[in-house]
């Protein structure tokens, strides 16, 4: 043992053992402060608020009921989830290759400057991204009229203020982070996995199916667990792009709150919503470890 | 819900018990870009924001006026809970809508005397609303008409005189439909004949089968912004629900847009001015009141750039112009025709907002 080593040991003895005790509290005293703050508290007193009534404040769990009975808002959770799995498919899908590409095709020195080009969209603001969106699938929009002087279709398709014209707002955006996630992740791959596979007789697509992919799938995973937590919770992409022609489940809670001020209701959707999230996470958390293990 | 039951529920007690500390800890958290006492504090809606109609009363009167935009009462109401009181100063408000904070406590009463209550149109004064108790709370300060909005190079005005256009095959696709629930059942109502004064829970089913048709023939379901450019930008010929709050302000870079007041009629909206109880500046909260009262002020409001409407004040100063945009002349007849906003109960709300929202998740 080294006599630094010694000087180290014998500076807990020299002061008190309480400091040394306390130093890992101390040290996350602050992220418990915020997170008792800023969401252990409003998340009480969110759940406090579910389980009043509007008018009287009494006691009652009629907002979860309601959740449960009418259709309407069943509709909105059952379209949230659709939406949402659409998305985080289809950004998989596209991100993958896309990551692949910035990994391994893009030589090392202009790898930094393609993501800084892919993310530079993203500078700009997101409403405003989203109402471009509006404008480039609308009637008259750069869509339809490629779509009319190409000849493929006589009349202008109808994209904007749909399903359509959520699902590609989203899956703009979450291309992006997608991309960022997998790439770091194939980054962080060996190259020497790939040249034993080689060694060992397996072809590229044997060794991506059963070497490269199983090792990503945790860059992946997170990558679809963050898209599904902010794309279901998202409101300001389905109110512009999707028309109210359906609802999802947060346009569902500002329902409840602009005029009527329905806080308890708009609370229990709003729980309703993270317990499905939680389950989500339970799902991917537990195949990651299978996966690990 | 009496404010005594509210008060003593225990439920209510821990309620606003937290309500407190979340205004507490919003007061800290802003505590850097805290109002000084001296200035005045409005909840405002968009139309109030524009700087054409606040400095002249700020140069006049050297008071900064700090505005806080919010859309629906509930969210304005629950701006005003989660504050301290005296905190704000005015509001802007649906005019039916001012019995709701009478009964928070919140309005102080104004003094009629010294408000240019006989300038206004009479039809908008709206005192059923406005006066609670026999103590007016609210003076309606701009209004307009929840009606039938088109692009008349792209419709045939001649069949905007009747909400069968609506629902009719010939516009279907073309439709757009203003997303509050209110003024467009109000709409609902009179395409079946009942007056929206009257409206009852029974009344339910038809409208309800009312706005299927209106929903089948729609494009989209647009708040404010996305239903004016749906119209502006040529998505949609027609919106339902919209009237010179959509086409007036957009006359000069599009004069094809206008609006109908159809045979049936259309659903009159109005939004009110109140003075805060606890407001700690009461004698320059009346004097913003009776400056947007003022012909100078309702000209400014009646064309603010977030949107236009009928000023209340029938000696507002408008150009000549600016009157014809607005239809200033028609409005004797427009109001004769015009039937009040639905004025819902509680209950009755609920189950209208759920309507709407079982309209807009029909395919």
């Amino acid at each position: 043992m080294s006599s630094s080593a010694n000087k180290g040991r014998a500076l807990p003895r020299a002061g008190s053992a309480l400091p040394r005790a306390a130093l890992p509290w101390a040290l996350v005293t602050p992220a418990l402060g915020w997170t008792l703050l800023f969401f252990v508290l409003p998340f009480i007193a969110m759940g406090f608020s579910s389980l009043t009534a509007h008018e009287g404040g009494a006691f009652t769990a009629s907002n979860y009921s309601q959740f449960f009975t009418n259709p309407s808002y069943w509709q909105a959770m059952v379209n949230s989830l659709q939406v949402t799995a659409i998305v985080t498919v289809i950004s998989v899908l596209l991100a993958y290759p896309f990551a692949w590409i910035l990994a391994e095709q893009v030589p090392e020195r202009w790898q930094r400057l393609a993501l800084m080009l892919a993310v530079l969209p993203f500078w700009t603001s997101y409403v405003v991204r989203s109402y471009s969106w509006l404008l480039v699938l609308a009637q008259n929009g750069v869509v339809n009229r490629a779509l009319t002087s190409s000849g493929l279709f006589a009349e202008p398709v109808q994209l904007a203020n749909t399903r359509f014209a959520t699902v590609t707002g989203f899956v703009h955006f979450f291309v992006m982070l997608l991309t960022l996630t997998i790439f770091a992740n194939l980054k962080q791959l060996s190259p020497s996995y790939r040249k034993a596979a080689a060694d060992l007789g397996a072809g590229p697509v044997r060794t991506f199916l059963h070497v490269v992919l199983p090792l990503t799938l945790p860059g992946i995973m997170v990558g679809a667990f963050l898209t599904f937590v902010l794309c279901i919770g998202d409101y300001i992409t389905p109110q512009i792009l999707g028309g109210n022609n359906e609802l999802l489940m947060p346009q569902l809670v500002m329902m409840q709150i602009g005029r009527r001020g329905d806080f308890p209701l708009a609370s229990a959707l709003s729980i309703i919503l993270m317990a499905v999230v939680t389950i989500a996470y339970l799902a991917c958390a537990r195949w990651l470890k299978i996966e690990r293990a | 819900m009496s404010a005594k039951s509210a008060s003593t529920n225990p439920q209510s007690i821990l309620k606003n018990h937290l309500h407190a500390a979340c205004a507490a800890t919003a007061l800290l958290l802003g505590a850097g870009s805290a109002t000084q006492a001296a200035d005045l504090n409005a909840l405002i809606w968009c139309d109030h924001a524009d700087p054409a109609l606040l400095q002249p009363f700020e140069e006049a009167n050297g008071v900064k006026v700090n505005v806080k935009e919010f859309e629906g009462t509930g969210a304005g109401l629950a701006i005003v809970e989660q504050s301290q009181p005296g905190d704000w100063d005015v509001m802007v408000i649906d005019s039916i809508d001012v019995p709701r904070g009478v009964e928070k406590g919140l309005f102080e009463p104004l003094p009629e005397d010294k408000l240019p209550l006989a300038d206004l149109f009479p039809q908008v004064k709206m005192d059923g609303s406005t006066v609670v108790g026999g103590k007016r709370y609210g003076i309606t300060e701009k209004f307009g008409y929840n009606t039938i909005g088109y692009n008349k190079t792209k419709v045939d005005p001649a069949d905007m005189q009747s909400m069968a256009a609506l629902t009719g095959d010939k516009y279907k696709g073309k439709v757009a439909i203003y997303d509050y629930y209110l003024p467009v059942i109000g709409m609902a109502a009179l395409a079946i004949g009942k007056k929206t004064a009257d409206l009852t829970e029974a009344d339910l089913p038809a409208l309800k089968d009312e706005l299927l048709k209106m929903k089948a023939n729609a494009k989209l379901v647009g708040e404010v912004t996305a239903s004016q450019t749906a119209l502006a930008t040529g998505e949609v010929d027609i919106l339902v629900g919209g009237g010179e709050w959509v086409t007036a302000g957009l006359a000069k870079e599009n004069p094809a847009l206008d609006f109908s007041i159809p045979k049936e009629g259309a659903v009159l909206w109005s939004q009110s001015l109140a003075m805060f109880k606890d407001s700690k500046n009461k004698d320059m909260a009346l004097k913003f009141i009776q400056y947007i009262m003022s012909p100078e002020g309702q000209a400014r409001l009646a064309t603010s750039s977030c949107y236009w409407g009928m000023p209340a004040n029938t000696k507002a100063a408008l150009t000549d112009d600016q009157k014809k945009v607005l239809r200033f002349d028609e409005q004797p007849g427009f109001l004769a025709r015009a039937q009040a906003y639905p004025a819902p109960n509680a209950d009755l709300d609920k189950k209208m907002q759920d309507m709407w929202t079982e309209m807009l998740q029909a395919k």
